[in-house]
């Protein structure tokens, strides 16, 4: 009863919020200059000066309902479909090379927490360079595991680009995997590891019906996280790499048209919003199929 | 003790647990801590032992050497002839603790059925002994409740039931009741009596409650802190059964003033009780 209400009360603040920024959006476009306000500027030299305010007319910030009638209008002209189908399929392009990415991410961060769990000395070895690892930015990384990938296509074995794509996404997804597995497979009480040594069940049966149950709220938000995180990770893979079809490209071809067609870049921009949404609320419905395992959180 | 030695005989069943100089030191911080010393026990079979002493005097210590939960560093510790380990990995004793230590995630069956699955007995045999365990515990209609949806004595019941599972003919018990109120309390007392005469499990019980090592056991242990150790055994002789009135006899008040005198070194004012 209790999570229903919690569950509605969540929808319904969700909902404020979106509304909130939309009324904030067209607030400031109202009431804000249109031209912003720049200080510091030097007579007839465009672009110097530091802008305190940003500016509010139609190609700068065009109005909500403008972005969405642009989503029903053909994406480049001519017989094009209309720009909503597009964002649709370059988006269900990308949540593949998402979903490849944290499948890989969750397999790599789930390998990497037990080995850690297991053994202190592994912890000690391995968890300051998973830390280390997500400080490097992906704009730098991701070209190199691109033309890594290249050379190994070309060397023969076949390594398509959507693959260097998930395995970048995958980079940032198997963090919060290996911490929350980590941390999960860590939290049995003593009490229960006692009574599997009473049992004299060994590391595989502990782990099946100890550890792994015991974990499962601490992977559910672990598993969110990589969700988010392999999009985020997909979208700019596609940027910095060059990779066509996907929803990051599309952001940026657009972006590029934006002086003459202001309100075409948000189009992909909500895709990619709503990707998140998708990708972490699938993990949502993991976590009802597991309730069972979450009854802890209500009690501890 | 060494009395029943002589009058067994080489033929006997070996004690469920025989101590002699058992001691441990654990390594703490700022030196070590010697938790018990010259622990010298013998729980025959089927015999109701109760440990009984103040906070930190070793009880839950020893129990968990007896259980292999720890390694003694001093001494000879035997459980049905064997080293602890052996008897642990033979599944020769069920344990029970003050929490019950239930998962959250499994109903009351799945608790009770939880050695019984590790130890792989077949699904169908398996139902019906849990079916039993249930039973024997008075949670038959309750089987498919969740730990969080039931009360504290409830699932301590629980706990003494997958303590059961495996017929085991050694139950070790580290103050199971001691979270619990007076009446659910007394009531798991009676239950806890019944259970282990029907059994015939030999029972080492952890308790600081007087009248429950008095009501419950063959024999009180009383053991004393800094360093742990033993210092009286009182025999109640009360026999199998625990009938309605034991509580109320003559016998039995004697024998828990025996016990606080024990307790506390010197004989005890009545006037001052309670
Ligand atoms: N794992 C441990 N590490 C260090 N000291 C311990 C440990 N377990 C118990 N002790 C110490 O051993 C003594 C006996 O503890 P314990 O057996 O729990 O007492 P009791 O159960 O009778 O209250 C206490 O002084 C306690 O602090
Ligand atoms: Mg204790």
């Amino acid at each position: 009863m209790r999570s229903r209400s919690r569950r509605t009360s969540t929808v319904v603040w969700g909902v404020i919020g979106v509304l909130a920024v939309a009324g904030l959006w067209e607030l400031y476009k109202f009431l804000g200059p249109a031209e912003g306000v720049v200080v510091g500027a030097t007579e007839g030299q465009t672009g110097s000066g530091v802008m305190i305010l940003p500016r509010t007319h139609d190609r700068a910030m065009p109005h909500l309902w403008d972005m969405f009638a642009r989503l029903f209008q053909s994406t480049s002209g001519g017989d094009s479909p209309i720009l909503l189908v597009s964002v649709v399929q370059a988006a269900l392009l990308t949540l593949g090379f998402a979903a490849v990415g944290w499948l890989i991410g969750v397999a790599v961060g789930a390998v990497l927490g037990l080995l850690m769990q297991r053994w202190r000395l592994v912890e000690w070895g391995v968890l300051p360079w998973v830390v280390v690892s997500q400080t490097v930015p992906l704009i730098a990384f991701a070209p190199v595991v691109n033309a890594i990938g290249n050379q190994i296509d070309r060397s023969g074995t076949p390594w398509p680009q959507w693959f260097s794509v998930a395995l970048i996404a995958s980079y940032l997804a198997f963090f919060p995997v290996a911490v929350g597995a980590l941390r999960g497979l860590g939290a049995p009480d003593r009490i229960h590891l006692d009574l599997m040594r009473s049992y004299a069940a060994g590391y595989w049966p502990t782990l099946l019906r100890l550890r792994l149950p015991a974990a499962v709220p601490y992977l559910l938000p672990a598993l969110r996280l990589a969700a988010a995180n392999a999009v985020v990770g997909a979208v700019v893979a596609e940027v910095s790499i060059g990779m066509r079809g996907g929803i990051g490209r599309m952001l940026i071809q657009l972006a590029g048209q934006g002086s003459s067609d202001p309100a075409a870049p948000w189009g992909p921009t909500f895709g990619s919003i709503a990707l998140g949404l998708v990708a972490a609320g699938s993990v949502a419905i993991l976590g009802l199929v597991l309730s069972n395992y979450r009854r802890g959180e209500a009690t501890a | 003790m060494t009395p029943t030695d002589e009058t067994r005989g080489a033929t006997a069943p070996a004690p469920a647990v025989r101590a002699r100089g058992v001691g441990k030191t654990f390594a703490a911080t700022g030196g070590e801590v010697l938790a018990l010393t010259g622990v010298d026990l013998e729980v025959a079979a089927g015999e109701f032992v109760s440990l009984i002493g103040p906070s930190g005097c070793g009880k839950s210590t020893l129990l968990r050497l007896v259980a292999d939960l720890d390694q003694a560093s001093a001494g000879e510790l035997e459980v049905f002839g064997k080293t602890p380990q052996k008897a642990r990995v033979d599944q020769d004793y069920g344990i029970a603790f003050q929490q019950a230590g239930l998962l959250p995630w499994r109903t009351v069956a799945g608790n009770i059925s939880l050695p019984l699955e590790l130890h792989r007995m077949g699904r169908a045999e398996r139902d019906e002994r849990v079916a039993q365990l249930a039973g024997l515990v008075g949670l038959s209609e309750f089987v498919d409740r969740y730990p969080d949806q039931l009360s504290g004595g409830m699932q301590q019941r629980v706990a003494i039931a997958r303590a059961l599972a495996e017929n085991p003919r050694l139950l070790l018990m580290d103050e199971p009741f001691g979270a619990l109120d007076e009446m659910t309390r007394e009531y798991l007392q009676s239950e806890l009596a019944r259970i282990a005469s029907e059994t015939g499990a030999a029972v080492v019980f952890v308790t600081h409650s007087i009248p429950e090592a008095v009501y419950l056991s063959d024999r009180v242990v009383v053991m004393s802190p800094r360093p742990g150790r033993i210092t009286d055994v009182i025999e109640t002789g009360f026999g199998e059964e625990r009938p309605e009135g034991l509580r109320e006899s003559e016998a039995y008040f004697a024998k828990v003033t025996a016990v606080r005198e024990a307790l506390h070194g010197s004989p005890v004012e009545r006037a001052n009780e309670r």
